[in-house]
């Protein structure tokens, strides 16, 4: 089953299983089913609690915020994650804020999925990442989807936790299949820790990695398919990990894999500079200083604004050959 | 799913009772506020609290005309200004006073402060405008809930100006939320006045949605009491949204020592300070009284919050 059925299938189990439950969004509403069709299905059985709303993404935001302060679990989507833009104050100063602000009088989990990243040709404003701009809010989870983890466990645990969390869901998942096993990169059974868990993949012991990559979303599985081609052709390894929770970002796996390795890279498709992997470095720096044989690198898209001409568009984005490029520099 | 109820073990001569006389409960209820929101602009002058605070001086009727019309069950999202809101709503004098001292005793831990309350059916939040969709949302969770509780929104005239007020007016109208949203129009907004700030009619911003608006211009709670029945009556039968507006003043500066407005404009307002307006209902003996049932109380809560 593609990722986007097997999302919606997530979504349908949460609404069979929790009356408190409630959708929002454009357009998610039979028969178009929204945007990217996660939501096919759904209003047509839970007409009442799932929900098409006008073009308002600070209402959707905040109508989700008032539900959660009530009791409800209300998931919003944001049908394109560049119009999280529009939901920034409902995010920072509200539905983040309640929680902690009240001393815990109240609690606000609303979780918000949205469709994100490029690679489709649709433009400068409908092709962003901009999760890098939520991290470090405090009081917000911000999780990445990935074909290594399954979304019925994601979203099961976004929507029973107290806090607010942030889903990001790239486009180019939506039509691939979740990962199946069939690989040289065997997924190790990943520590879930205090939350979601860090899938490491590999395709031969840690000790004989030459480097530690970590990369979410889509990135990911283009890492993936990167670092299983350089470990048949060409016998370079490399240990893959692959968290869902983003930020805050559960160091221990990056650690206990990087300590080992001694090399570590970042992979996200959001722009450089302030980014993701800048805080995987700054924090991977100080935790192993004298233990890693490079400085970390990062590695994230031109910060630029993405072209919608595909060729100029794939320019400035990270993609399967800076990947590779940036895995050769590090090992070398 | 609402389980809120009002706090429990009020101190009647800052709240009344339910059998006191309507007219001294009501005078009694806005006493308080006011009263109130001058010990604490005397502390902050003693410095003996922090940070800011915007007082609701010449407001007090608003808060308590409407509160008076609410029962266990609804819920009220107030803003910056939501000292009246909160104390018509708790009556929590002492956890107010200590929020804004900082205390761990206070409402919010002290984390929340003057502008950040939270007590059962109730909250606050000093952003302008993004409180509204909050409430909203409230409203819908009470409809899916089947429960006849109402969401009540106070907003200020300067609010107007931020959009996701307006789109959650659409939606309210759209899926018939039953979301009160209460407009204190004090003709200031921080330092500018209205006629600088809002274009057109403020009751028209919200018939545009086809919402129904009750509006009246008037510091007299007897007035605000029969129009805020009337309005929360009709929103609580129709299940549906409902907007009051009411054109009052700010008697006091926005927040501390920051008021540039006319001298003779703010003196004239004080001919219909509401305290006075309804005070000569009364006899002498029985408001003072009153005030003096206020100001023992009162003092009893500075006394404990000092010693915090």
């Amino acid at each position: 089953m593609i990722f986007a059925k097997t999302l919606g299938a997530a979504l349908r189990d949460l609404l069979a299983g929790d009356p408190r439950v409630v959708l929002l969004g454009e357009d998610i509403v039979d028969p178009y089913g929204g945007a990217f069709k996660v939501t096919r299905g759904l209003s047509s059985e839970f007409p009442e609690r799932v929900r098409a709303t006008p073009i308002s993404e600070g209402a959707i935001a905040g109508v989700s915020a008032g539900l959660a302060l009530s009791g409800y679990r209300p998931i919003a989507e944001i049908m394109f994650g560049d119009f999280l833009a529009l939901c920034f104050d409902q995010i920072v100063n509200h539905i983040a804020k309640y929680g902690p602000m009240y001393d815990g009088g109240a609690s606000c989990p609303v979780v918000i999925r949205t469709p994100s990243g490029g690679g489709r040709a649709y433009g400068p404003t409908h092709s962003q990442s901009l999760e890098k701009h939520f991290m470090g809010v405090p009081n917000l989870r911000v999780v990445a989807a990935s074909l290594q983890h399954d979304p019925r466990a994601v979203l099961a645990d976004l929507v029973g936790g107290a806090a607010p969390a942030l889903h990001i869901e790239h486009k180019l998942l939506y039509p691939l299949e979740p990962a199946n096993g069939d690989s040289v990169l065997v997924a190790q059974p990943g520590d879930a820790g205090t939350g979601l868990p860090t899938v490491a993949l590999r395709a031969v012991d840690r000790e004989d990695c030459a480097a530690t990559v970590v990369a979410y979303g889509y990135q990911a599985e283009l890492a993936r398919r990167v670092l299983e081609r350089l470990a048949i052709e060409e016998e370079i390894f490399a240990e893959l990990l692959v968290p869902a929770q983003i930020a805050p970002l559960d160091w221990a796996p990056l650690e206990a894999s990087a300590s080992v390795t001694g090399r570590m890279l970042t992979v996200e498709e959001g722009t450089a500079r302030h980014s993701w992997g800048s805080e995987v470095a700054a924090v991977m720096g100080r935790r192993l200083f004298g233990r890693l044989r490079r400085p970390v690198e990062v590695l994230a898209s031109a910060p630029e604004v993405i072209p919608g001409a595909p060729a100029r568009e794939a320019e400035v984005l990270v993609g399967e050959r800076a990947i590779e490029t940036a895995i050769r520099e590090v090992v070398r | 799913m609402t389980t809120d109820v009002l706090v429990p073990g009020l101190d009647a001569r800052l709240t009344g009772s339910p059998d006191e006389p309507r007219n001294a409960r009501l005078y009694r209820r806005m006493r308080f506020v006011r009263r109130f929101e001058e010990t604490l602009l005397a502390l902050f002058q003693e410095g003996v609290l922090n940070g800011t605070t915007h007082a609701c001086i010449g407001q007090e009727a608003d808060s308590v005309a409407v509160i008076e019309h609410l029962r266990p069950g609804d819920h009220i999202f107030s803003n910056h200004r939501c000292h009246g809101h909160f104390l018509s709503w708790t009556g929590d004098a002492f956890g107010l006073m200590a929020e804004i001292l900082g205390s761990p005793e206070g409402v919010c831990g002290g984390i929340g402060g003057s502008q950040h309350l939270c007590a059962p059916g109730f909250k606050s939040n000093g952003v302008q405008g993004g409180i509204v969709p909050a409430a909203a949302g409230i409203a819908m969770a009470e409809q899916l809930t089947g429960s006849d509780g109402l969401s009540v929104v106070f907003i200020g005239d300067g609010t107007l100006g931020e959009g996701i007020v307006y789109e959650t007016l659409n939606l309210a109208a759209l899926w018939s939320l039953p979301l009160l949203v209460v407009v204190e129009d004090n003709e200031w907004s921080q330092s500018t006045p209205s006629s600088a700030n809002l274009a057109g009619a403020i009751a028209d911003r919200f018939t545009a949605f086809g919402l129904p608006v009750a509006e009246l211009a008037s510091t007299d709670v007897l007035e605000l009491d029969e129009v805020a029945r009337r309005t929360v009556e009709s929103c609580r039968e129709r299940r549906g949204p409902g907007v009051l507006v009411i054109h009052t003043y700010r008697l006091c500066h926005h927040s501390k020592n920051d008021d540039n407005r006319p001298e003779a404009e703010v003196a004239a307002r004080w001919e219909l300070d509401p305290l006075a307006i309804h005070g000569v209902r009364l006899d002498v003996e029985e408001r003072e009284a009153i005030d003096a049932e206020v100001e023992d109380a009162l003092a009893e809560v500075v006394v404990r919050a000092r010693a915090l």
